[in-house]
């Protein structure tokens, strides 16, 4: 069996898990797993910025609030969800191509500053406007959508309808990366002086790379705002956009697949941490040994100090494998196995 | 004009605190091309250095002693060894996304294993003001900004007057020249870090009785020291000191003038005013870009 046919064999085993598991989840769980789609959604954005272009962002979560924002104002106004794509993406867009200026100009951890500067204002913004946000006391009893005249009310009507989001998000990202512009990404990150020399307009690109990164950004909050069906400032500062950055990296930057790794990582391993127990209880006689090498009860303890667990993973990952763990297992996999040498796309780019 | 001279005197004391940790940002950069984005937890810590000590009965200046001898090892050489030695080989930007992680490390491990609440600290002196010019100004920010400008003072003689300090410059210029020069540069970048942690468990010393101690503290400081090191001009300790001087006065004049929701905004407005129109910062040279 190649590896291309076991590729894509997993590839079905997971997609069919995904739209299984609602029917043997609790809500809960039903609503762990939506939000990991959502996550996974902008993460996928900040790829193509990090990953694939080259550019740091530490702003990926404002452009989350964006969206969040556009979708709560405008659906409990009564405009449907549609609208808001339109506007978050359009908005996001927009203020993503005027943040890549600074890109023009600067690299590196100035960029990084910048970006974390833009992310701290608005969230500034989101939390003083009161007369547009409702600052700190948020907007509540956002709508669910509805499709077709069919209200995705439950968790799990709703949870397809993100999943279907992940998937439509997931083809145009996988399209994009194969076209010229996905390349020219490229060619901008390993080195911008030869793209620029071989006609690529670096420039158009660098703006398109943060603007196309920030629209998925914005609709990743469209899908949010309605899922938790409350937002107020909190969940758009800094924090997240770290996150995002972090999960992107945890996955492996560059990779298609790295966002989707990240996004367990960060979203869905606490809980399953957290829930061994039951997990155990299931799988009948292998539990015993499992409850011995794996105590429920110390993995619960690193559920509940997960965010320093998590911290001191990445670091530990990223000394031993800075292209993430999807790069860790390429390099494992292609040193035993004789294929095309990998072409090791990290975001690292080097400084004389 | 007496509101003036205080909040002027107020803002240069914010400010020699500032230009401490932002000195130490600028250091690690310039021997060792280390972006430290847990500089600000690198101030946070060492204020629970600090408590843990006085918990123990230690009297404060003890307390203050073993803190910034604790943090010169954990934060200094510790964090040399095992993150930025392993790290640099990647490159600056993967070394950078590090010290993220780092941030969030230590800033999560002082919630979840000391206290998520805002912990009181013993002031540098008693609460009383003198009168300068015919302003009143507080005591505790004469204290503040004397003690800054010494250790900046200090620090400046051992770089200049010190062979040691002679070896860290020719060290930060050109390491490879240093190196067949017969200088130790790996020791020089651990010396550099061993300053930084010092600077910042005394910037810690200095801050944490305004703001309490609290897990969240180093995050408007790290931004603080970054917006100060770019500002006066990354690659000179002589800007990091403008640079802080200047945000601290600009940050407690926009306190008192402009609204307090948005006061946070007007030095994050000046850092990236600065970084489109003068990324190499008011004093800095323009750094050779290479490819």
């Amino acid at each position: 069996m190649n590896r291309r046919v076991l590729g894509v064999l997993v590839g079905l085993i997971i997609v069919m898990g995904l739209i299984w598991a609602p029917f043997w989840l609790r809500p809960y769980g039903i609503y762990i797993l939506t939000l990991w789609a959502v996550t996974t959604i902008a993460a996928i954005g900040l790829n193509l910025t990090l990953g694939y272009a080259g550019q740091i962002s530490l702003a990926q979560g404002a452009f989350v609030g964006i969206g969040a924002y556009a979708a709560a104002l405008l659906t409990t106004q009564g405009w449907p969800l549609g609208s808001a794509y339109v506007v978050a993406f359009i908005t996001c867009f927009a203020v993503g191509w005027l943040l890549g200026y600074p890109a023009l100009r600067v690299q590196h951890h100035y960029l990084a500053f910048v970006t974390l500067a833009f992310s701290t204002l608005l969230y500034l913004v989101f939390r003083n406007e009161e007369w547009i946000t409702g600052g700190i006391y948020g907007i509540s009893n956002i709508p669910r959508p509805s499709l077709f005249g069919y209200l995705l009310r439950t968790p799990r009507d709703f949870y397809y309808f993100c999943l279907a989001n992940l998937a439509l998000v997931s083809l145009a990202a996988w399209w994009l990366i194969r076209s010229p512009w996905g390349r020219a990404f490229v060619a901008l990150r390993e080195n911008p002086l030869r793209a620029l020399s071989l006609g690529v307009d670096t420039r158009r690109y660098t703006l398109m790379a943060f603007a196309l990164g920030a629209g998925l950004g914005g609709i990743s909050g469209v899908l949010y705002a309605p899922l938790v069906q409350y937002i107020d400032p909190t969940p758009f500062s800094l924090l997240l956009s770290l996150n995002l950055l972090l999960m992107v990296i945890v996955g492996g930057s560059g990779y298609f697949f790295g966002p989707f790794v990240g996004a367990v990582v960060a979203v869905l391993l606490p809980e399953w941490l957290q829930s061994t127990d039951k997990l155990y209880d299931a799988l009948g006689p292998l539990s015993d040994v499992l409850r011995t090498v794996l105590p429920p009860a110390a993995l619960k303890y690193v559920a509940k100090h997960y965010l320093v667990a998590y911290a001191m993973f990445v670091m530990l990952l990223l000394v031993f494998s800075p292209s993430g763990i999807i790069g860790f297992f390429e390099k494992r996999f292609t040193a035993t196995r004789k294929t095309d040498p990998p072409t090791a796309p990290t975001a690292e780019v080097k400084v004389a | 004009m007496a509101d003036f001279m205080q909040l002027l005197v107020a803002g240069l004391a914010t400010g020699g605190i500032y230009a401490l940790v932002a000195i130490g940002f600028t250091l690690l950069w310039q021997t060792s091309q280390t972006i430290n984005f847990a500089q600000g937890e690198f101030v946070m810590l060492p204020a629970f250095f600090i408590l843990i000590a006085l918990g123990t009965g230690a009297p404060f200046w003890g307390a203050v002693v073993v803190g910034i001898v604790v943090s010169a090892i954990v934060l200094g050489v510790l964090f040399k060894h095992l993150l930025v030695d392993p790290m640099i080989r990647h490159g600056v930007l993967p070394l950078a996304i590090a010290t993220m992680a780092l941030a969030l490390f230590l800033k999560e491990a002082v919630k979840d294993f000391y206290s998520a609440e805002a912990q009181p600290f013993p002031p540098l002196a008693a609460d009383i003001n003198v009168s300068i010019l015919g302003a009143t100004v507080a005591l505790q920010s004469l204290i503040v900004l004397a003690i800054a400008l010494g250790a900046v003072i200090a620090l400046q003689l051992f770089l200049n007057r010190t062979q040691t300090g002679r070896r860290m410059q020719a060290t930060a210029q050109n390491p490879t020249v240093a190196r067949i020069l017969g200088i130790p540069v790996d020791r020089m970048i651990l010396i550099a870090f061993v300053i930084n942690a010092v600077l910042a468990a005394l910037a810690a010393t200095l801050v944490t009785p305004i703001y309490l101690a609290k897990f969240s503290n180093g995050e408007y400081l790290g931004i603080a020291a970054f917006i100060a090191a770019i500002v006066g001009g990354f690659n000179q300790v002589r800007g990091a000191i403008v640079g802080g001087l200047l945000l601290g006065v600009v940050d407690n004049f926009a306190a008192a003038y402009l609204s307090a929701q948005y006061r946070a905004a007007i030095p994050l407005l000046l850092l990236i005013v600065v970084i489109l129109f003068r990324p190499q910062g008011l004093l800095g040279r323009l750094e050779e870009r290479t490819v």
